[in-house]
């Protein structure tokens, strides 16, 4: 490893689906080599208290993400239209689980 | 009950090697992985030690020449590689024989059944890395080899027929060969030439005889314990 150790080491994001029936959702991020070791990592520090049936790693320079600059034009333009919420129903009598 | 303390003493005693990386692991990851395999021999020990009496009293106030592990679990812990090649060793070892304990319906059978699922990943571990650390730089190649080499003739001990295990030693023996052969070959490694039985140093543990470092890893496994009797928290 040439002594430069885990930062040589590619970054990973973990994603862990607890249930089935649940989607996968973000629980982290860990080093390793490739990624059969990081699916281990992940399994080692992430379900480790039976937090999940099946585990997602995606290299993290994978991930394109949204900058905090552009946060006015995408984010700022919903927060006036409140018709887009589904707020304006009468809920029928009977429906539950809503 | 000779089978359980043996077994469970295997168990007990690389717990506390894997133990012994907390801190010093190369990286956090890999930290986490080596712990975790430690609990689960812990888990492990405890039940087997139970079945032989005070788990307690047989972990913390035995004398050195009272354990009955074999050799190659109480080699410590050298380099990354070093713990690799002896995980590669014993877990592959441990697989097999807690497969054939779970099938055999004796005494052993529950726990074998639960923690021949741990073991397989400890096993699936060690592969990985040997995988990795064989086939990788040329540095790592060799720091396996050199590994291998040293442990070597302390594997021919987990081959020796322990009294209360109704298994067939010499298919065991066959099997874990096929299997470290296979792997060691996937890795670029060669499987040792050196002698594993009757050499001068290995193969005494299950008697009672230990190699050197054995002594230090007992006393700071029992300091604790023997300073403070009956310390809780």
């Amino acid at each position: 490893m040439s002594g430069d150790r885990s930062g040589a080491w590619p970054l990973w994001e973990v994603f862990v689906r607890s249930r089935r029936g649940l989607s996968h959702t973000h629980a982290g991020s860990l080093h390793a080599p490739d990624a059969e070791m990081a699916l281990r990592n992940a399994r080692d520090l992430y379900t480790r208290r039976s937090e999940g049936v099946s585990i997602w790693v995606v290299p993290s320079t994978a991930v394109t993400a949204s900058s905090p600059d552009e946060k006015d034009p995408f984010f700022e333009p919903s927060a006036d239209k409140p018709y887009r919420h589904p707020t304006f129903y009468e809920i029928p009598e009977g429906v539950q689980h809503l | 009950m000779t089978a359980a303390l043996a077994l469970g003493d295997d168990a007990l005693v690389l717990s506390h090697r894997l133990g012994e990386w907390a801190g010093h692991a190369p990286v956090l990851e890999e930290e986490v992985a080596l712990a975790n395999i430690a609990l689960d021999l812990l888990g492990q020990a405890r039940v087997l030690l139970s079945l032989a009496g005070d788990e307690d009293e047989l972990a913390y106030l035995r004398e050195e020449r009272a354990f009955r592990n074999v050799q190659l679990v109480e080699q410590p812990n050298g380099d990354f590689a070093h713990t690799i090649a002896r995980q590669l060793c014993f877990s592959t070892y441990q697989e097999l024989l807690y497969e054939r304990l779970a099938r055999g319906g004796g005494p052993f059978a529950p726990l074998a059944a639960k923690a021949v699922k741990e073991v397989a990943y400890h096993r699936d571990h060690a592969e990985h890395w040997t995988l990795r650390l064989g086939d990788g730089t040329a540095d790592s190649h060799e720091r396996m080899r050199t590994a291998l080499e040293a442990l070597w003739r302390f594997t021919g001990e987990l081959f020796e027929p322990v009294e209360g295990c109704e298994v067939e030693w010499d298919t065991l023996h066959a099997d874990w060969l096929d299997r470290l052969t296979s792997v060691l070959k996937r890795a670029t490694l060669e499987v040792p030439e050196g002698p594993r039985r009757g050499a001068w140093a290995a193969g005494a543990g299950r008697q009672g005889v230990h190699t050197e470092s054995f002594g230090r890893m007992l006393a700071e496994m029992q300091h604790l314990h023997r300073s403070h009797p009956g310390a809780t928290w």
